[in-house]
């Protein structure tokens, strides 16, 4: 580790994305913290990408000629990459269009499968739509329950409320890893054991740590893994559904026709194929799978630990500036994830959100479920700043500088 | 009137109404009132616009929700500058002020107030802002009406 601070040179590993380029908004330097949405993509990927509709345009599944061959042997090496990237087996993988799809896959495939109206799902308040929805729709469909976890008083998620909120009738427990708000980060390993003791089964969102930190699914033990390319550096439309083999066997496709079946009769006789052939139904995003895997390969080569170490200190470079200035409310202080959480007070998060674009600053606001809005934030609405390893301290100071006088938010439109 | 305002005065017109509101309130007896609720996908406004009218002449109107201070500050306006007029009347009004945030040719007396929102152009994320109450009013008079979430 010593290799650390000559290794991650950030001003070096800046130049390999072009949106970090001499790019402007409103007139000042672009400085992106959306990177919790999407992140930016390195030439590498871009180029990854390219590759396929300029070297190896063909279709996967059935290669009878040399091209064909590549591309099928191309879709096999992303996927055993993929599976190194999170320990997992290459027959665990299977490439869905992002995390909603993953979840949707699992919540439709399994879920609708084998929930009965006796049956619990347990959420937290603080998931995702694309965490909470999918099970809205098997509650609607199966008449299970869903019932929802409680956040201590911080907003995080503790491995004793998992204890207590479980019962005999919990089937499935969905959790976010990181959550995409407040960036609390859940004790996966723990509430494993927990889940796994009560005979359920525990499905995890990753779109916001996989990116972030090195993730081992035989360690932590979670049944099911989500995540989305495009944000870790991957091109959108290309995502991860991981599942423990004998799981994925026990779940439905939730699209069928070409590339799924081994074959099939017109008297309805179908044999799918295993996973995770079985859930790729249909012509892949292709060139999205040479991206992931020109991502995976850029990641790696920056150390997944070296970049979780950098984020850490960018985040508490942030917060301890950010602290200083008395407009500024922080909701997530302690959190984990590289995801800040803020209001300035008096300010309407979208306003300020706007008085951030005029100084050429990308942030996102956001409103929150009533759950959490008021047990924690006490507010209708925050701007959410969210970094990768490609930000800067000096981006920071930026931020500060506009915070400071975030109060005049009208300037924004009068500039 | 329009004319001579300075950027001092038509914050000060932003604010006033964002800050304190004429029109923004459900009304008491909401059951005399055609409503449409407004939520934008691109952003956290979520108004619901209420109209009451008499033979196309619009009795009331206002509005309630969350909404940012440009979304709240101009269906504000708006709510004072349509009413006691009929459908016609508004509809005017209302192309008018599309008019100038589309960077059309526009009458600044007919938006009077209105005109403090002419600056929208340069930040192109708060078109939906400053027009989602207008569109609201505009389907509302058009006879669309929708309680739920709009898709």
């Amino acid at each position: 580790m010593g290799a650390y601070k000559d290794m991650f040179d950030v001003y070096k590993i800046r130049q390999d994305f072009p949106m970090l380029e001499n790019k402007t908004q409103q007139g000042h330097s672009l400085i992106y913290f959306d990177s919790a949405a999407t992140t930016f993509k390195p030439y590498s990927v871009i180029k990854g990408g390219d590759e396929y509709y300029l070297n190896e345009n063909a279709n996967s599944h059935r290669g009878d000629y040399d091209l064909a061959f590549k591309v099928d042997q191309k879709v096999d090496e992303v996927r055993t990459k993929v599976a190194k990237f999170i320990n997992a087996n290459k027959e665990e993988v299977v490439f869905t269009s992002g995390t909603s799809m993953s979840i949707n896959q699992v919540a439709f495939g399994y879920g609708m499968k084998n929930m009965t109206e006796n049956d619990e799902i347990l959420l937290t308040e603080a998931e995702h739509a694309s965490n909470v929805l999918p099970w809205f729709k098997v509650k609607e469909m199966t008449h299970c329950k869903i019932n929802y976890i409680p956040l201590n008083k911080e907003g995080r998620l503790t491995v004793e409320a998992v204890k207590s909120a479980i019962t005999k009738n919990t089937k499935i427990v969905a959790l976010a890893q990181i959550t995409n708000v407040l960036a609390f980060l859940a004790d996966i390993k723990e509430i494993a054991k927990v889940v796994h003791e009560h005979g359920a089964i525990l499905v995890v969102d990753g779109a916001q740590s996989v990116p972030h930190m090195k993730i081992d699914v035989k360690d932590l033990d979670c049944d099911f893994l989500s995540f989305s390319a495009h944000k870790m550096c991957g091109p959108t439309g290309i995502g991860v559904l991981y599942g423990k083999y004998d799981l994925l066997r026990k779940t439905d496709p939730f699209m069928s026709g070409g590339g799924n079946n081994a074959r099939f009769d017109m008297c309805g006789n179908v044999a799918f194929l295993e996973p995770p052939a079985k859930f790729e139904a249909g012509t892949m995003n292709l060139a999205g799978i040479y991206g992931l895997g020109a991502a995976i390969d850029y990641l790696n080569n920056l150390g997944m630990e070296n970049i979780e170490k950098y984020e850490a200190e960018l985040r508490k470079y942030a917060i301890n500036k950010l602290k200083t200035l008395q407009n500024v409310i922080i909701y997530n202080e302690n959190a984990e994830g590289s995801i800040i959480t803020i209001n300035v007070k008096d300010v309407f998060a979208q306003d300020e959100a706007s008085y951030l674009n005029s100084k050429g600053i990308c942030v996102r606001s956001g409103e929150h479920c009533a759950k959490i809005l008021h047990e924690f934030l006490h507010t209708v609405a925050t701007v959410r700043i969210s970094f990768y390893f490609y930000n800067t301290k000096e981006e920071i100071d930026s931020l500060y500088e506009a915070l400071k006088t975030g109060g005049d938010f009208l300037d924004a439109y009068f500039a | 009137m329009p004319t001579l305002l300075n950027p001092i005065m038509m914050r000060e017109i932003i604010m006033d109404h964002y800050n304190n509101p004429n029109n923004k309130i459900t009304p008491t007896n909401v059951d005399e009132y055609k409503t449409i609720r407004m939520d934008s996908t691109s952003c956290i406004d979520d108004i619901t616009i209420y109209l009451k009218a008499k033979n196309n002449l619009i009795e009331d109107v206002k509005f309630d929700g969350v909404a940012c201070t440009i979304c709240t500050s101009s269906t504000d306006i708006m709510c004072d500058l349509v009413k006691g007029k009929n459908f016609d009347e508004a509809n005017k009004i209302i192309n008018e002020y599309f008019n100038m945030i589309y960077e059309k040719p526009y009458d600044e007396e007919t938006l009077d107030e209105a005109v403090v929102f002419q600056n929208t152009y340069k930040q192109a994320a708060r078109i939906k802002c400053a027009t989602l109450g207008w569109n609201g009013l505009k389907e509302l008079m058009n006879g669309d009406e929708k309680d739920g979430k709009k898709d």
